[in-house]
C-alpha cells in the first residue's frame, strides 16, 4: 500500500482568484449604492454595460488568443475590471465612453501585455486615463447632486445622449475641481458663495466613506494587507494636511482630501490591486505612499479633476523597481546582498 | 530586374522595412502621422534625401578613407536636408510650417545613415539608388498607413488638406467617412501612434508567420512512386 507522502500544512487556502473578485465584487456595493443615491442611475446603467462589454471582450480576445475561455471568464477579474471602470466613469458617461474605455482596459491594457497576471498596469486605469485624454468633455461632466433625473431620462441620455424634459442643470464641476479653481476667493468664501461645493463635498463624503466600509469588510477578510492603503491614506492626508495648515485659504483640508474625489474608491479597490502594485510589504508602503503623495501634487497643480488614474499608472511602471529594492530577507540568508550585482 | 534587384526591393518594402522591421526613424514616424497630409510630406522629403544620399555615398565610396566616412555621410545628408527644407518652404510652406522641426531632423533618421553606411558605400550607384528608393518607400508607405489610421480614429476623415501638398488640384479631396465625428483626440496625440505603431508591427508579424505557417505545412510534397527501400505491399 502507498502510502501518501503529504507534509504540513494541510489546511487549504479558499482565496481561489473567483473568491477573491467575487469577494472584491460585494465589497463595492456599499459604495455602489452611495453613489446611486446621490447621482441618480446613471452609475447602475454603466455597471451592467460595462460588465456586458467587460465579459464580451474579454472572451472575444481568449477566443483570439486560443485559450480556453470559460475558466478565465469565471475568475472574474473583467468583472472586476468592468466594476471600477463603472465607478470611476462619471454618471453621465454615453454608452459609447464606456465602449472605449472597456476596450482598451480589457484588450489593450490586460491581454495584449498577457492577460490576468502579466499586465504592467491597472487595466481600468489605463481605460479611464484613455478616455480621460480622448473626452476631456465629457470625462468631467459629473452628475449635479441634485439631478432628479428618472430612469428614462438617464436611459436617453446614455443612447442619444439628448434630454428631454427641459432640463439643463444636470451636470456641474466636481468639489475638487471648484476648490482647484477658486476665481481668487478662498475656499471659505467659495463655500460661503457656491452652495453646491457644500452639497458637493456632503455627497462625495458619503460615498467615500461607503468605500470605506467596504474597503474595511475586504481588510478584515484578508483580501489584501493594510500596507498599501494605509500608507496611500497617511501620505495623502499629511501632504494636504501641512498644505492646509501653511496656507488655508488656497489648499482644500486633509478631511476634504481624503473623502472626495475616488480617494477611498483607489485606496482599497485599485492601490490593492495584487497585479500591478508591489508585492513585499516594504513595497507596498513604498507604493501606497508615493500614490498618496503624487495624487496631492497633481490634485493640487495638475489639470484634471482627478488624480488617481495618472498617480497610479506612474506608480505602477514604478512597481518592478520598488519591489527589487525592497525585495524580504529569506530566512538564513543576508537580506539580498547575496543576490546583489 | 534581377534576383539582386528584386530582393532589394523586398527587402525595403516588406522583409527589412525601415520602419516595421528596423524600427528606425521611429521619432519622426511617431511625432507627424497626425493625418494623411503631414505623413505624406515627410514621407516623400525622406524618400527624396534617402536615395540622394544613397547615389552620392555610393559614388565616393572608392574616394573616402572609412576612418572618415561617417563624418562625410552626415555632411552629405546634412546638405540634402537642407536642399528638401529650403525646397518645401519654397512649394509647400504651410505644410512647412507644420511639419516644423521635423523636416530638419530628417538629417538624424537612423534610416539614412543607417542605409548609406551598410550598403550604399559597398555597393554601386545603380544598386545603392534602387535601395534608396525601395527603403523610402518602404519608410513612408508606413507614414501614410499610419497616418491615415490615425487621421481616420482621430477625426473621421481621409485625405484632409491634401492641398497643402499638391496644391490647388486637392483643394476638394476631403474625404469625410464618419458624418458628425465627435473625434478621438488619443489618436491625434502622441500615445495614439504608439499603439497605432504597434498593430502595424504585429499585423505584419501575424501575416508573416501566417505564411510561414502555410508554407511549412505545404512543403512536404510527396512525389508519386515509393521511396521506400523494401515494398511488401502496394502504396497508393
Amino acid at each position: 500500500m502507498a502510502l501518501l507522502n503529504l507534509s504540513s500544512p494541510h489546511h487549504h487556502s479558499l482565496n481561489r482568484t473567483s473568491r477573491l473578485m467575487m469577494w472584491v465584487l460585494l465589497a463595492t456595493v456599499p459604495g455602489l449604492l452611495a453613489q446611486s443615491y446621490w447621482f441618480g442611475y446613471g452609475t447602475l446603467i454603466n455597471l451592467i454595460w460595462a460588465c456586458a462589454l467587460a465579459v464580451s471582450f474579454e472572451a472575444l480576445v481568449l477566443w483570439l488568443r486560443k485559450r480556453p475561455i470559460k475558466p478565465f471568464i469565471s475568475d472574474g477579474s473583467a468583472l472586476v475590471t468592468a466594476f471600477l471602470l463603472a465607478l470611476a466613469l462619471p454618471p453621465f458617461s454615453p454608452w459609447w465612453l464606456t465602449f472605449v474605455a472597456v476596450l482598451f482596459a480589457i484588450v489593450f491594457a490586460k491581454h495584449l501585455y498577457g492577460g490576468l497576471g502579466n499586465n504592467p498596469f491597472n487595466p481600468a486605469m489605463v481605460g479611464y486615463a484613455l478616455c480621460l485624454i480622448a473626452f476631456p468633455v465629457s470625462m468631467t461632466q459629473w452628475a449635479g447632486t441634485e439631478s432628479t433625473l428618472n430612469l428614462a431620462q438617464q436611459w436617453q441620455w446614455f443612447w442619444t445622449e439628448t434630454m428631454s424634459g427641459g432640463i439643463d442643470g444636470y451636470t456641474q464641476a466636481t468639489p475638487l475641481d471648484l476648490m482647484r479653481h477658486p476665481k481668487g476667493l478662498t475656499l471659505d468664501e467659495l463655500a460661503a458663495t457656491n452652495p453646491l461645493l457644500g452639497l458637493g463635498l456632503t455627497a462625495s463624503a458619503w460615498i467615500n466613506a461607503a468605500y470605506l466600509v467596504g474597503g474595511l469588510g475586504l481588510l478584515a477578510l484578508r483580501i489584501f494587507t493594510w500596507h498599501a492603503p494605509v500608507a496611500m491614506l497617511a501620505s495623502l492626508g499629511l501632504c494636504s494636511g501641512l498644505f492646509h495648515m501653511g496656507e488655508p485659504d488656497l489648499y482644500p483640508s486633509a478631511s476634504q482630501h481624503l473623502f472626495s474625489g475616488a480617494t477611498m474608491l483607489a485606496a482599497f479597490f485599485i492601490v490593492t490591486d495584487p497585479v500591478t502594485s508591489a508585492t513585499s510589504r516594504k513595497g507596498k508602503l513604498i507604493f501606497g505612499a508615493s500614490v498618496g503623495l503624487l495624487v496631492f501634487i497633481i490634485r493640487s497643480y495638475g489639470a484634471y479633476p482627478d488624480a488617481f488614474a495618472f498617480a497610479i499608472l506612474l506608480m505602477n511602471l514604478a512597481a518592478p523597481l520598488i519591489d527589487t529594492y525592497t525585495q524580504p530577507k529569506a530566512y538564513g540568508h543576508q537580506g539580498n546582498k547575496d543576490n546583489e550585482r | 530586374m534581377t534576383e539582386d534587384q528584386s530582393k532589394l526591393v523586398m527587402d525595403g518594402l516588406w522583409n527589412n522595412n525601415p520602419a516595421l522591421v528596423q524600427l528606425l526613424g521611429l521619432c519622426p514616424l511617431l511625432a507627424v502621422t497626425g493625418s494623411v497630409v503631414n505623413a505624406l510630406g515627410l514621407g516623400f522629403a525622406t524618400l527624396l534625401v534617402l536615395v540622394g544620399s544613397n547615389l552620392l555615398v555610393s559614388l565616393i565610396r572608392n574616394k573616402v578613407a572609412d576612418d572618415i566616412r561617417l563624418p562625410v555621410f552626415v555632411m552629405i545628408i546634412a546638405a540634402l536636408v537642407t536642399i528638401a527644407e529650403l525646397t518645401m518652404q519654397a512649394l509647400t510652406y504651410e505644410l512647412y510650417q507644420i511639419l516644423g522641426i521635423f523636416i530638419p531632423l530628417i538629417v538624424t533618421n537612423c534610416a539614412i545613415l543607417g542605409r548609406a553606411d551598410a550598403y550604399a558605400r559597398k555597393n554601386p550607384p545603380h544598386l545603392a539608388v534602387l535601395d534608396g528608393l525601395s527603403m523610402g518607400l518602404g519608410f513612408a508607405s508606413v507614414l501614410v498607413l499610419l497616418g491615415a489610421m490615425r487621421e481616420l480614429l482621430g477625426q473621421g476623415t481621409l485625405f484632409a488638406d491634401m492641398h497643402l501638398l499638391l496644391g490647388p488640384v486637392a483643394q476638394n479631396w476631403t474625404w469625410v467617412i464618419i458624418d458628425d465625428y465627435r473625434g478621438f483626440l488619443f489618436s491625434v496625440l502622441p500615445p495614439g501612434a504608439f499603439v497605432g505603431m504597434g498593430l502595424i508591427i504585429a499585423a505584419k508579424n501575424a501575416y508573416d508567420q501566417y505564411q510561414a505557417n502555410t508554407n511549412l505545412t505545404q512543403k512536404p510534397h510527396i512525389d508519386a512512386g515509393s521511396k521506400r527501400v523494401r515494398v511488401t505491399g502496394t502504396i497508393t
